[in-house]
């Protein structure tokens, strides 16, 4: 496979994965933890390296999930404390990165960690640094995590589809029916947190925020049935990373920036013309039809 | 079914962090009664249905139901949780919330069969919603959101019901409806708390009532407990009250 | 250590980050109790491409322009958030993670750009990201100091006017305040102390300082007047501290020290806070058990 091909499947993937988590996460009204845990996986990643002295694929996922999962306990727990969910978020998540990034800054900047890195992805370098897999040869290391990452949030969330729903429609009654709302709450942020950290590389911190949120959100513009919704999130995710990807080589820019980019186009063209939510709708049929 | 002791609550008390928001509560329920739970706002209604369900932490006490405990008799309890507890823009139809009733049943890693597809149907006919199956929640109106709760919990066919204010903010006919549907789980030997709201018809709807303000002030038969002095007692200075053709006008003072 | 305290420069860029300090830890308490933590978070990370093309535009760096190409750019994101959740059935956190994102992107893409011409390579923008107290030269200390203390000022002297608008905007509505006006001058001086802290603190790490020390302030007092000022205290000395510990190393990013200092404030006050706090909610939880206890014998006793 070509150079162009590798970053387009691999941000593909990224897409994908996104896409699917992202819907799960703004129903259960928790777009900003993915924010939150995009910004700490970082410190995950940081331990993690700090621990093995190397950054590799498992060791990655490790210490991510971890700092996910602290990130949800701890939000949780402030938030228990009668701390507003909003600044429980905030607290959290801003004093983890901060320290993350003053570990990378102070003690272990070098080649394999900076802070650069982290917050806008490398997918360019991503061809180049391989693995050989048996029967398919070599093989970009990023493109198989987040192949494997993707599968795995791609079974939980089929799996448990019942489940999920219940449990972000209706925690009440999901409690009351004996399903374990708080266990699949953590479940749910352990895949945040390894698609996070799987997509890091490719887009960085922050921009995977984008495609997280931004699929999902058109995708709820346009349909009434969730697994449509999950559906057209996908399709919207992997049409931004490949767009972005165009938009980064005829303007020579970041790639990843461009991703984010292009989500936001997509929402915006979801925003004007959706047809049961869009403005121009409204514009149109001011009055809704019950 | 009758006459069975279905619920014993001793002794319990929950706070909210630093206030006690429950304490010294203490009823038995015996089968095949309707009961209205009734309270000034802050009396801790809800907080007591969700410590009996075990979504709230208890501080002391012990709760049975049907002489175990709430776990092995989960199958057994229906709970309707207040409308305004969920996001109604949620994408879903109504069809696929009554069906969320069963998910219990159907249990982990399955599917909903056409048994199950069926059993949502017929519930929604009951509470009149069949018309409605395949819109999508959030273009139902308030007092169609509450039937589509209420089938959801018949098709939980539970043995059990607690219902957290039903009959909140919807119209007369939605009322009657479930009204009625109440009525007719009491006739076929079910047990229902309501948190009810509305003192003016606490005679007509329930058979027994439950007053509750931070502590249970009085619990039985309506005829016995719905006294003028158990009201004022529940509600302290915050009634003004008068007496109209045997029927209490009660006006909230703030 | 001690020459770099002495260090003219280093005073005043110590003074203005304290200043920043306080105005963000005001206008926090006014975030907090608006329920509105993280859109400061959000606004920061969309003033970003604001920061670029203001000096795309420019040719150079200029933290006056910059400041103003900030703001135009954090606005403009503030105006999405607000037109997405009410025109839509997206939630407002879901539209504050977008406009973040996309608008940060955005920069990202811009700052790549901006990177690849001489001058922008030698601008250090990419500090923007993380904030660098020390690059400020001293012209920079001026105009974000007069902010600042604009900002202050503001507060200072509507205190009870911003005290009726965030606890009873109806009553205020009735008393002839203008709501919208508020609204507007709210989003005013919330952006402006956003902006302006970007060159010290950074875009991703200056939402920290508008958010933590209002929470922790919050473990002190009930009363509004007291809990502006203790947030103020702990802002401006988050800033200061933050700054100075930055300083102690080559090159070292401001923001996240500063984060530092105001997470271990809160954390202080979490366990230690006269209100609520955990040593005093564990002291009452006993109480409670106890009275509850207590009760419970007597019932016994009684039966």
């Amino acid at each position: 496979m070509s150079y162009a091909a590798w970053i387009i499947l691999t941000a593909s993937l990224v897409g994908l994965s996104c896409g699917l988590i992202g819907v799960f996460l703004i129903l259960r009204k928790m777009a900003m933890m993915s924010d939150a845990i995009s910004h700490t996986v970082l410190l995950g990643i940081v331990c993690a390296y700090l621990v093995t002295k190397e950054v590799s694929g498992p060791a990655m996922l490790v210490g991510a999930i971890l700092a996910g999962l602290l990130t949800a306990f701890l939000v949780q727990w402030l938030h228990s404390l009668d701390i507003q969910q909003e600044a429980s978020i905030g607290i959290v998540f801003t004093t983890l990165f901060a320290i993350g990034v003053i570990l990378i800054a102070t003690s272990v900047g070098n080649a394999h960690l900076d802070v650069q890195h982290a917050l806008m992805g490398e997918i360019t370098f991503i061809p180049w640094n391989t693995t050989v897999l048996p029967l398919i040869g070599s093989v970009p290391k990023a493109t198989v995590l987040l192949a494997f990452v993707f599968v795995v949030a791609l079974i939980v969330i089929i799996a448990f589809y019942k489940e999920w729903k219940l449990t972000s429609f209706d925690p009440a009654l999901a409690a009351s029916l004996g399903i374990p709302v708080l266990f699949m709450h953590y479940v749910f942020m352990t895949l945040v947190s390894i698609t996070t950290v799987a997509s890091f590389d490719a887009v960085g911190a922050i921009m995977v925020v984008a495609m997280l949120i931004t699929p999902a959100s058109s995708a709820y513009l346009w349909t009434d049935r969730l697994s449509v919704m999950l559906l057209l999130s996908c399709a919207f995710g992997v049409i931004s990373a490949v767009i972005g990807y165009f938009i980064a080589l005829w303007l020579d820019t970041s790639i990843s920036g461009s991703m984010a980019f292009a989500t936001g186009i997509l929402f915006l063209i979801s925003f004007i013309f959706s047809p049961k939510h869009g403005i121009l709708a409204k514009y149109v049929r001011p009055t809704k039809a019950y | 079914m009758e006459d069975e002791v279905v619920l014993s609550v001793e002794n319990l008390s929950a706070s909210y962090r630093k206030n006690i928001v429950l304490h010294d509560i203490q009823f038995n329920v015996r089968g095949g009664t309707l009961i209205g739970i009734v309270g000034p706002n802050g009396a801790g209604k809800s907080t007591l249905i969700k410590t009996l369900l075990e979504m709230h932490p208890r501080l002391t006490g012990s709760v049975q139901f049907f002489g175990t405990s709430f776990k092995k008799a989960k199958k057994k309890i229906g709970y309707v949780p207040q409308r305004g507890s969920v996001d109604w823009d949620f994408p879903t139809n109504a069809l696929d919330v009554v069906m969320m009733g069963l998910y219990g049943q159907i249990g982990w890693l399955k599917r909903p069969s056409r048994k199950h597809k069926r059993k949502a149907c017929e519930a929604l006919e009951k509470m009149g919603m069949e018309a409605y199956a395949d819109r999508q929640i959030s273009q139902l109106s308030g007092g169609q959101q509450q039937r589509v709760f209420l089938a959801r919990a018949l098709v939980q066919e539970a043995d059990l019901y607690f219902m957290d204010e039903p009959l909140a903010g919807v119209d007369a006919q939605t009322e009657r409806a479930i009204m009625q549907t109440l009525k007719e789980l009491k006739t076929n030997g079910k047990t229902v708390l309501v948190v009810h709201h509305d003192l003016q018809t606490v005679e007509d709807y329930f058979d027994h009532v439950l007053l509750l303000n931070r502590t249970v002030i009085d619990y039985g038969p309506t005829a016995r407990v719905f006294t003028k002095e158990n009201i004022s007692k529940t509600y302290g200075g915050q009634l003004r009250w008068m007496k109209e053709e045997s029927r209490h006008v009660v006006h909230s003072v703030e | 250590m001690w020459s770099t305290l002495l260090n003219s420069n280093t005073q005043w860029v110590l003074f203005s980050t304290m200043i920043l300090g306080i105005a963000a830890g005001m206008i926090g308490c006014m975030a907090y109790w608006k329920r509105q933590s993280l859109l400061s978070d959000a606004l920061a990370h969309a003033a970003l491409p604001g920061v670029i093309i203001a000096f795309l535009i420019l040719g150079e760096k200029n933290l006056f322009f910059l400041i103003i190409g900030a703001a135009i750019s954090a606005l403009i994101g503030a105006w999405f958030i607000q037109w997405i959740s009410e025109s839509t059935r997206i939630a407002e956190d879901s539209a504050m993670g977008m406009i973040l994102s996309i608008f940060y992107g955005f920069g990202i893409m811009l700052l790549t750009i901006a990177n690849r011409t001489a001058a922008g390579n030698q601008s250090g923008l990419d500090k923007f990201i993380f904030g660098q107290a020390a690059t400020m030269i001293r012209s920079d200390v001026y105009t974000m100091l007069g902010l600042a203390l604009l900002v202050i000022f503001i507060v200072f002297i509507g205190f009870k006017e911003w005290k009726i608008y965030l606890f009873d905007p109806e009553f205020a509505k009735g008393l002839g305040l203008s709501l919208k006006g508020m609204n507007v001058l709210y989003t005013a001086v919330l952006v402006t102390t956003i902006v302006i802290g970007i060159q010290a603190v950074g875009v991703i790490l200056i939402a920290a300082l508008l958010i933590i020390p209002s929470a922790s302030a919050r473990y002190w007092t009930h009363s509004f007047k007291v809990m502006l000022i203790l947030s103020a205290v702990m802002g401006g000395l988050s800033g200061v501290a933050g700054t100075w510990l930055s300083t102690l190393g080559n090159g070292w990013p401001t923001g996240p020290f500063v984060v530092l200092v105001a997470a271990a404030l809160f954390i202080l006050s979490l366990i230690f806070g006269k209100e609520k706090g955990l040593f005093i909610n564990y002291l009452y939880l006993k109480m409670d058990a106890q009275k509850s206890n207590a009760r419970l014998e007597t019932g016994g006793m009684a039966k």
